[in-house]
């Protein structure tokens, strides 16, 4: 869900609500934050990839979108076997650092875990359009229409104050105050942009006001949200990717619960 | 009806009570009453339909269609019959473009149009619009001109239009009101009869009166010493595509350039590197020795204090320029940023507040100011540093005729004394005014994506 870019509206995904995506997103991450097992871990990632390859995305603009996600799982897992709860037999110690089987498992884990995880959620993210999110959120969900229309509105400003903050800082060097120290310039620039964030924001409330936002009676909606069978297949996959993910982990033995 | 005054008094005040958004009790003063249809108008919401000056403030949601249709949802019109009058209304201001286009695309005078879609389609019966072509080029104010007398014709709506230039809706109005700056209604009427009786009184609170030169036109000013000079350059702003290129440029003392030409032709960029504030993408800036005192030749390479008796930037949306709490602030934190002592630094600013009209509002929050205060109090801080180059990116935006007048006149002085000046800007009566060479950028001129 970028506010600076619309959504990839291609594939089956494009057809399912915005509230089924996240249902789903929410479905497998609880599930696979109960447990830390890596077989579960192994299982979700491998049905996702399955499903991903079915949804026939722009995967030349999508996989770019993924690396920060495949560097944070690579560096927590190198992170884990490294410093992870030494348990087994030892393959490599060096002061506090120390290689052994429970680490190496421990690590595998938690890598395929935050992939299991993060992957789903940030493609779906990028397929959600914020206006249907918000007009689902409103109408399926039945989150008060104040609260999510203003968050969306104030979403389409995100783009504005990218603009602000260029601005701001060249401004600055314009001003013969951007040679202090990084710091206090950071510092002032933050102070500014919440500034000009705030005058954005009255500005837009007056012209929303003047629109008839907040008037006493009904609210009709533009774009009805509706739920379909699309919705019904994300959210069969969705259950089926989670239940699956805890039986073959459970039937193996190698459950074990994260608090345990 | 064309609604005129000085600055300041209280003409979009006055349009925001009529449109029911002016706040409650806790925001101001309020006394008497304001009736619309014989009703409170904060209760009568689709009754009376705003549009404002800036493009860029009124849009609600990120696709056209949606935007247009956010009005209707709030007077909870049918989705049935949503649609068609989403569609009629964007027809009636001829904004000819899919429902799905992301309404940040739009041009400045498209983003007007669509303003007035949104607020069309909630069929008012008073349409407000508060100088809704100050910021926009001129193919911009004629879209937006052309649209609102379409309309106003189809819908017989009756329509209030707050404008200093007179001449842009003279032959639409019926009625013409002039407010004195004490807030008291100075002339009433039929508004060539209004504009023919109180042409000096009008001219004199800042109105363009029809047919009246606000400056004598000036010969293009002669060159002297070189001071800014670029080969081959070519802009773009970080992390953006190229916008143009192969731009020479020649800068001497004395002299002024006015440069113009359509949306995303690179004009802004092109200042702000030029201004040493944006590293080229190709090609360079170089600062004659004369004007980079000891200083290396690129001003790309320059420290931001070194910029300050150099190079002026003033920028598009002032706002993004204050950083001080108070207009005095304002104008000291260039001179304090050089180390002048105390007292030259008073006697630079006081000299600036009487000159640009701002002396009564020295205490003031620059935040709290006008548009064109604004807009006059930015260029006051770059000349009070007394920079050798001026680089301005739409100085005269909502301007009224006597602080544009006052502003040229400003410029003029500073170009006077051998400095020089290159100023962004759609206003056809600038280069005359200024005794300015002309330069327009052509859009996208081979423009190469990065």
């Amino acid at each position: 869900m970028s506010a600076l870019l619309p959504a990839f509206r291609t594939g089956p995904l494009a057809r399912v609500n915005p509230v089924t995506k996240l249902a789903c997103a929410l479905l497998v991450a609880f599930t696979l934050l109960a447990t830390v097992d890596w077989v579960s871990a192994v299982v979700a990632v491998g049905l996702e990839a399955v499903v991903l390859a079915f949804t026939r995305l722009p995967w030349r603009r999508v996989l770019p979108r993924l690396v920060p996600l495949g560097a944070a799982a690579l560096l927590a897992g190198v992170t884990t076997t490294l410093y992870g709860v030494p348990t087994g037999r030892v393959w490599w110690q060096w002061g506090v650092i120390e290689i052994t089987d429970g680490s190496i498992d421990f690590a595998v884990a938690t890598a395929l875990r935050i992939l299991a995880i993060g992957v789903p959620s940030v493609i779906l993210f990028l397929t959600i359009d914020p206006t249907e999110l918000a007009d689902g959120l409103a109408q399926l969900v039945r989150l008060p229409a104040r609260f999510v229309i203003g968050a969306l509105a104030a979403l389409r400003l995100v783009g504005l104050f990218m603009d602000d903050w260029r601005a701001l800082t060249l401004a600055r060097r314009a001003r013969g105050v951007a040679d202090r120290g990084r710091l206090q310039r950071y510092a002032g620039l933050v102070f500014a942009l919440l500034v000009l964030a705030i005058r954005r924001g009255t500005k837009l409330t007056t012209a929303m006001e003047a629109r008839g936002f907040g008037a006493a009676g009904p609210r009709s909606w533009a774009r009805p949200a509706t739920l379909g069978r699309a919705d019904a297949a994300a959210l069969a996959i969705g259950v089926a990717i989670a239940a699956l993910a805890v039986i073959v982990s459970v039937s193996t033995g190698s459950w074990h619960w994260i608090a345990s | 009806m064309l609604l005129l005054g000085a600055s300041g008094s209280g003409k979009s005040t006055l349009l925001a009570a009529l449109a029911g958004v002016l706040g409650g009790e806790d925001e101001g003063e309020e006394r008497g009453t304001l009736l619309v249809d014989g009703a409170d108008p904060a209760a009568l919401r689709g009754r009376v339909g705003l549009v404002l000056q800036d493009p860029d403030a009124q849009q609600v949601l990120a696709r056209v269609g949606d935007d247009v249709a956010f009005g209707l949802e709030n007077l909870g019109v049918p989705t049935n019959e949503l649609w068609p009058r989403v569609a009629e209304a964007l027809d009636a201001v001829g904004l000819d473009v899919p429902f799905g286009r992301q309404t940040a695309e739009l041009s400045g005078g498209q983003k007007q149009r669509l303003a007035l879609a949104g607020v069309l389609a909630m069929r008012p019966g008073l349409l407000l619009l508060d100088e809704p072509t100050a910021n926009l080029d001129p193919e911009g104010v004629a879209e937006v001109r052309d649209a609102v007398a379409r309309v106003t014709d189809a819908t017989g709506a009756t329509l209030v239009v707050v404008e200093h230039r007179v001449a842009v809706w003279r032959d639409l109005v019926t009625r013409a009101i002039v407010i004195g700056p004490d807030g008291r209604l100075l002339a009433d009427g039929p508004p060539d009869r209004v504009l023919a009786e109180r042409a000096d009184e009008l001219a004199a609170t800042g109105v363009w009166v029809p047919g009246r030169r606000v400056l004598p036109p000036l010969p293009v000013r002669a060159a002297g010493a070189p001071l800014l000079s670029a080969r081959g350059l070519a802009v773009g702003r970080a992390r953006s595509a190229t916008v143009a290129s192969g731009l020479d440029l020649e800068l001497g003392e004395g002299e002024a350039l006015v440069v113009s030409g359509a949306n995303g032709a690179g004009k802004s960029t092109l200042a702000l590197t030029l201004g040493g504030l944006l590293p080229p993408r190709s090609g360079e800036v170089t600062a004659s020795p004369r004007l980079a005192a000891g200083a290396p030749p690129a001003p790309i390479r320059w420290s931001s204090r070194e910029l300050l008796t150099r190079i002026g930037s003033i920028f598009q949306n002032p706002e993004h320029q204050l950083l001080a709490s108070t207009v005095r602030g304002e104008l000291a934190v260039g001179p304090r940023a050089l180390g002048l002592p105390d007292a030259e630094i008073t006697v630079r600013v006081d000299e600036l507040l009487a000159r640009l009209d701002l002396a009564g509002l020295a205490e003031a929050n620059p935040f709290t100011l006008s548009g064109g205060q604004k807009r006059r109090l930015s260029v006051a801080t770059a000349l009070a540093t007394r920079p050798r180059v001026l680089l301005l990116d739409e100085p005269t935006f909502g301007q009224d005729a006597r602080t544009w007048a006052e502003l040229v006149l400003l410029l003029r002085e500073f170009a006077d004394d051998g400095n020089a000046i290159v100023a962004v800007s759609h206003d056809e009566e600038l280069p005359a005014a200024l005794g300015a060479r002309e330069w327009r950028l052509e859009p996208g001129r081979e423009a190469v994506p990065r």
